[in-house]
């Protein structure tokens, strides 16, 4: 029987943020991109910078990341967010302006923005949502696809010879000055979720203290780009993303810890 | 309001309007022959004086999405740039026009295609002013003639950019960018407050205070009855600026039997040639547009059913042109005239393209 007693503030055990919208998520379900986005959220609730946040969105399966954050947000041209953050945090100091990145986005087409901001130290915190694919156009090879993986651009696996080699382009950031905070997490159990939360609480918090540019990856499943299940999806991406793209901190308090 | 007299090249009217107009951001990549706008503006570190940005971006790609950044932060934002990084910039000027954010692009032009040459040129009429971007959208073209309009125009940009929402491009070329004039200097305008800005601009995503929904800057909508909508939206801002924001010079033009259209540097050499063929007898008069878009048809309409002939001046190998004809709508003859690939005219070869082209052609 339903106790209408039980709905006290004091059980109150878990509750949804009011830095998510009501909107109906259109992501894939058993995708990594809901959970990803719940932490930020919360994350900004916990610091109470709802009104300070800005939120860049990228192109790729995040397009619409601006209608789930209840925060002021601005969707990006393919890659740019990082050049569009920087312009913001510039123009907004004590802001915490952050973009939302896939590895399409972030890795290939944005390269030369990411780099740059980075290299600049702008204030301003990465995520960057590694799958390893192209999920919104339907599974195309990614500058992170891993060599021998079938996606919808290589039919029969990625090769060298045709295709070169997966880009691990959070090691690349790491090297540059102007990174204060390089971490690479997952979020494929609830251990690796809230870890993961933890560093993005941490990129904030840097952010706060103006440290310069703080970029937490998160790996993350593509089960339908994959074409497994969302359980064999995320045993597959221990097994292999996580042996190319191995998961903790790179880079603390600008100091390299890899 | 206190003028004050001083010397300057074109590019650095730009860098010193932008101070004075209350600019919060410019954002650029060295370019000839337009590298004093940011040269001027490092050396007057204006973020000691008015709290003005400036940044270095690493291409003229970050330097129009830095602008879209600031700008949908509701702040007045700018870039500059010479053809081949216009061309860079059409993607996010795009982006800006289907986002309706406003912002000030200023291109001092070079002769072209490709990397073309660093002389000037109005090569880049075309892409100013039928959209260089993807999709159905326009910007507002200022085109000065002077340095002392290069100055002038950066702020009547904000005041079309914000009411109107949208990209505002000063059309420029090597010429006016280069040559040093005398230019009369106001006072500071202060830069915005944020009260002012939630005011002005209450669209802009600068961080969503408790009293309303959350601000969503994008040009994306998947469902194509509300992108058409939106078009239409987009469509009627441009019929209105036709409607209330067209700008020219007409000189001369009463009694006129011959027509000079002709823009930025263009129109001084036509000016020119005007006066030299009066001494030969000849009524010329000149239509300047100062807008490119939106041009002023009506009033070439009104001067095509007087005059015997019209002569287009341009250093293109023929662009206002088009404009120019459908404006006259064949009530009488219309002709180009253009040196082009960084050649600037002189006023003797107008006038005798003006005579052969027109008076005796």
């Amino acid at each position: 029987m339903f106790n209408p007693d039980i709905i006290k503030p004091e059980n109150l055990v878990y509750k949804r943020t009011n830095v998510l919208t009501d909107a109906v998520m259109h992501y894939c379900p058993g995708c990594g991109h809901g959970t990803i986005h719940r932490i930020i959220a919360e994350v900004i609730e916990e610091m109470g910078i709802q009104d300070k946040a800005i939120c860049i969105a990228p192109v790729g399966c995040s397009v619409l990341a601006y209608n789930y954050f209840n925060v002021d947000s601005l969707g990006a041209a393919h890659g740019r967010a990082p050049a569009i953050a920087s312009a913001i945090q510039r123009l907004h100091p004590n802001h915490h302006t952050f973009t939302y990145q896939g590895d399409g986005d972030l890795a290939a087409i944005g390269t030369g923005e990411t780099i740059h901001a980075c290299n600049r130290g702008e204030n301003i915190v990465i995520i960057f949502v590694n799958n390893g694919i192209y999920g919104m156009t339907g599974g195309q090879m990614a500058p992170t696809t891993l060599l021998g993986m079938k996606t919808a651009t290589t039919p029969y696996g990625r090769c060298v010879e045709l295709n070169g080699y997966p880009l691990q382009i959070t090691e690349l950031l790491a090297d540059l000055p102007g990174t204060y905070y390089v971490t690479r997490q997952s979020v494929q159990t609830p251990a690796a979720v809230r870890k993961a939360k933890k560093a993005i609480r941490q990129a904030f918090e840097n952010q706060k203290n103006h440290k310069g540019t703080s970029f937490v990856e998160i790996l993350s499943n593509c089960n339908s780009g994959w074409k497994k299940t969302p359980v064999e999806a995320n045993k597959w991406m221990e097994e292999n993303m996580m042996a190319k793209y191995v998961p903790g901190d790179i880079k603390v308090d600008g100091v390299k810890v890899r | 309001m206190a003028k004050e007299l001083k010397l300057m090249k074109g590019n650095e009217a730009i860098a010193e309007a932008a101070i004075r107009s209350g600019c919060d951001g410019y954002f650029g990549y060295p370019i000839t022959p337009q590298s004093e706008v940011m040269e001027h503006l490092m050396l007057e570190k204006p973020w000691e004086k008015t709290g003005m940005v400036v940044l270095q971006a690493e291409s003229e790609i970050a330097s129009i999405n830095m602008v879209y950044g600031g700008a949908g932060t509701g702040k007045k934002v700018m870039t500059s740039s010479s053809s081949p990084g216009i061309s860079l910039m059409q993607e996010g000027l795009t982006y800006l026009a289907g986002a309706e954010l406003p912002c000030l692009v200023v291109n001092v032009v070079r002769g072209g295609p490709g990397l073309g040459t660093i002389q000037p040129s109005q090569a880049d009429y075309f892409q100013a002013t039928k959209g260089g971007g993807h999709g159905d959208y326009q910007m507002y073209v200022l085109a000065p003639a002077s340095v002392q309009e290069m100055y002038d125009f950066v702020f009547d940009a904000w005041d079309i950019a914000f009411k109107y929402r949208t990209p505002v491009m000063i059309l420029s070329d090597g010429a006016i960018g280069q040559v040093m004039e005398k230019l009369y200097v106001g006072d500071y305008v202060p830069r915005w407050t944020d009260e002012q800005i939630a005011e002005k601009a209450p669209w802009a995503a600068f961080g969503k205070p408790a009293y309303r929904d959350h601000n969503i800057i994008t040009s994306l909508e998947l469902d194509s009855a509300k992108q058409e909508a939106h078009n239409h939206h987009l469509q009627a801002k441009y019929r209105q600026m036709e409607r209330e924001d067209v700008r020219f010079e007409a000189l001369d033009t009463e009694d006129a039997d011959y027509l000079l259209v002709a823009y930025g540097s263009s129109a001084r050499i036509a000016q020119k040639a005007m006066q030299l063929g009066k001494e030969k007898g000849y009524k010329i008069g000149l239509l300047r547009p100062i807008t490119l878009f939106p041009f002023p048809t009506k009033q070439i309409a009104e001067l095509a059913s007087k005059v015997k002939g019209i002569l287009s001046v341009e250093m293109s190998a023929g662009q206002m042109v088009m404009d120019v004809k459908l404006a006259a709508e064949n009530k009488c003859k219309v002709e180009h005239f253009g040196r082009y690939g960084g050649i600037i005219p002189t006023p003797h070869e107008v006038l005798e393209a003006l005579e052969n082209q027109i008076i005796k052609g």
